[in-house]
């Protein structure tokens, strides 16, 4: 405690960069709004063609389900480093706190695909004048109050302790308090504790319950595991345009280096739960497992092959080297890709259970909306960025992060 | 190795200072010995990138492609036995053994490119240049192999400017 006191003394105050305010300019919010109609008119495109209603929920509730994950996980980023008192992050941890302005948001547009028809669309069990055996048994977890009573538990939470976390931040930034430091860690701690139960429980609530005959214990970490490549890769996508725009000169080479270092190690991660999942079920060869891989398999086939190319042989081969993971030109692609990658996760668990293979595709509407979603996520991002300086130059750790180096 | 001097610092920041100044002088600086990872040393040294994760791919790929062939050879041709009624060259079950022996490989490769490479492991000689190195000190290692007497001199010289103790000539 003593050290940390000393250190905030000495540190405070140094001498910042330029450009520490971001502001949002017009140019910015047309380019997001064009984004946002881009996708109501895809939707729009949707219903006018013909395509089923069943699909656009569908769709609708992919892109709520993967844009609410990374504002979880930009959250994250901020409290795991906070509890590990790491340094080299807190040059980029204003893009974390951003994200998460985002969760309230998707919880919004997800209550009101789950309210306004998407119940029963989406999952079977809520169908309850016609449940089998199966889904009986099931009753007790698989009801709607419950559903709902969950929904607000997981929803308050994230959104209480995502304010909680931004708010001390911004208060050690005033005075540089190491009270608030410590307080920080403490919300840090009870939300990484929070998202470790609630990011298995709603995986199970929203995308195991598709397929609600089928269950896996490992199903919850490797959603989790995929929320986390899709988020880090969307701090370095934010890092580099806040970067092309002249801001966070301050992040140079080395922190981008650990950033390529998450996204190649947590690719790896995904594939080894992947392949955790696949190989159990694959071995054992019982049918009321093995139909959610034959479905996949057979029908989806591009899907679930361009999955484990896109999510983990690019990433593997194109992060492994290290002067790969320092350069943008690199990293941004590969970034890019893992979004694609991670989408089309998402979307063969999704769709084969609520579209089925005779309707479903990716077609206009489903790259519209993630366009449209897309544009929404950065106007709310870039509305988040300006409500604190970019540059945390009270934090402890601040001068720490500027100085850091690594090897390897 | 017969002849060599040898200096110590106390502090790792003095050592990369000096370090830094006796290598602008124009002496090659052999090895120093740290009783911990010192930051910045190495690029103070003016050392290459280790190309010990060239050893590590090398291996890796090896232990992956012996770890697949061999499975395949032995579940095919060598002794092929019927599980679960799955096809002889099933690929998923082969994975996790490819995996792990691409990290064995991998890991006993750069051990091995180690030991070689620094003449290090079972029944090497170790040599102390100084035992105060073994403690907390920071020792500089400068060769006099074939250095002329007004030449030690010159590295004594360059070494008590750079501000290091204990100078110490060794034949």
């Amino acid at each position: 405690m003593q050290v940390l006191k000393v250190s905030l003394t000495k540190n405070r105050n140094i001498s910042v960069m330029e450009n520490n305010t971001f502001t949002l300019t017009k140019k910015l919010i047309t380019i997001c709004v064009a984004m946002i109609a881009v996708g109501i008119i895809a939707i729009a495109i949707g219903f006018a063609t013909g395509v089923s209603g069943t699909r656009i929920v569908a769709n609708l509730h992919l892109n709520n389900y993967y844009f609410v994950g990374m504002g979880l996980i930009g959250l994250f980023f901020v409290a795991v480093h906070a509890i590990a008192e790491s340094g080299w992050q807190v040059s980029m941890q204003r893009i974390g706190e951003a994200m998460s302005v985002f969760i309230p948001v998707g919880g919004l547009l997800m209550l009101l695909v789950f309210l306004f028809g998407g119940m029963h669309a989406l999952f079977e069990w809520t169908h309850e004048d016609h449940l089998d055996a199966i889904l009986l048994k099931k009753v007790a977890f698989l009801n709607q109050p419950f559903f709902y009573i969950r929904f607000v538990v997981y929803f308050s939470g994230w959104i209480l302790l995502a304010h909680l976390i931004r708010k001390t931040s911004r208060k050690l930034d005033l005075n540089g308090d190491v009270h608030y430091f410590n307080q920080l860690r403490k919300f840090s701690a009870i939300y990484v504790v929070f998202l470790a139960i609630t990011s298995s429980t709603s995986a199970w609530d929203w995308l195991m319950s598709i397929d609600a005959h089928w269950f896996s214990t490992l199903y919850g970490w490797y959603v989790l595991s995929s929320m986390l490549v899709s988020g880090f890769s969307m701090i370095v996508i934010i890092l580099f345009i806040l970067k092309r725009m002249g801001y966070m000169s301050h992040v140079n080479n080395e922190h981008i280096h650990d950033m390529g270092k998450y996204m190649f190690g947590l690719s790896i991660f995904w594939a080894y739960l992947w392949f955790s999942q696949y190989m159990l079920i694959w071995y054992a060869n019982i049918p009321e497992e093995t139909i959610y891989f034959y479905e996949r398999i057979k029908y989806f086939d591009t899907v679930f092959y361009l999955n484990l190319i896109l999510n983990f042989a690019i990433p593997f081969l194109l992060l492994m080297a290290r002067n790969s993971k320092r350069v943008f030109w690199i990293l941004i692609p590969v970034a890019v890709v893992i979004f694609i990658g991670h989408w089309l996760d998402l979307y063969q668990l999704i769709m084969p259970g609520v579209v089925g293979q005779a309707e479903a595709g990716i077609g206009i509407v489903e790259i519209g909306t993630t366009i449209g979603y897309l544009g929404l996520f950065m106007l709310v991002v870039f509305y988040g960025l300006t409500k604190s300086s970019l540059v945390p130059k009270n934090h402890p750790f601040y001068k720490e992060s500027l100085e850091y180096h690594t090897n390897y | 190795m017969n002849k060599y001097i040898t200096a110590y610092y106390t502090d790792e920041n003095d050592l990369i200072k000096g370090v830094k100044q006796i290598r602008e002088k124009g002496h090659n600086i052999l090895d120093v010995f740290t009783p911990f990872p010192v930051h910045g040393l190495d690029v103070a040294l003016g050392m290459r990138r280790s190309r010990l994760t060239r050893v590590a791919f090398g291996g890796g790929a090896v232990g992956a492609i012996v770890g697949f062939g061999f499975q395949a050879w032995v579940f095919t041709k060598a002794y092929p036995l019927n599980f679960g009624g799955k096809p002889y060259l099933s690929v998923p079950s082969f994975i996790p053994v490819t995996f792990e022996l691409a990290v064995l490989l991998a890991a006993f490769s750069m051990v091995i490119a180690f030991f070689i490479h620094f003449k290090l492991g079972p029944g090497a000689k170790t040599v102390v240049y100084d035992e105060r190195c073994t403690d907390d000190r920071f020792l500089v290692l400068i060769d006099a192999e074939n250095a002329e007497a007004d030449e030690v001199k010159k590295i004594e010289k360059a070494l008590s400017d750079a501000g290091a103790e204990g100078i110490t000539y060794k034949e």
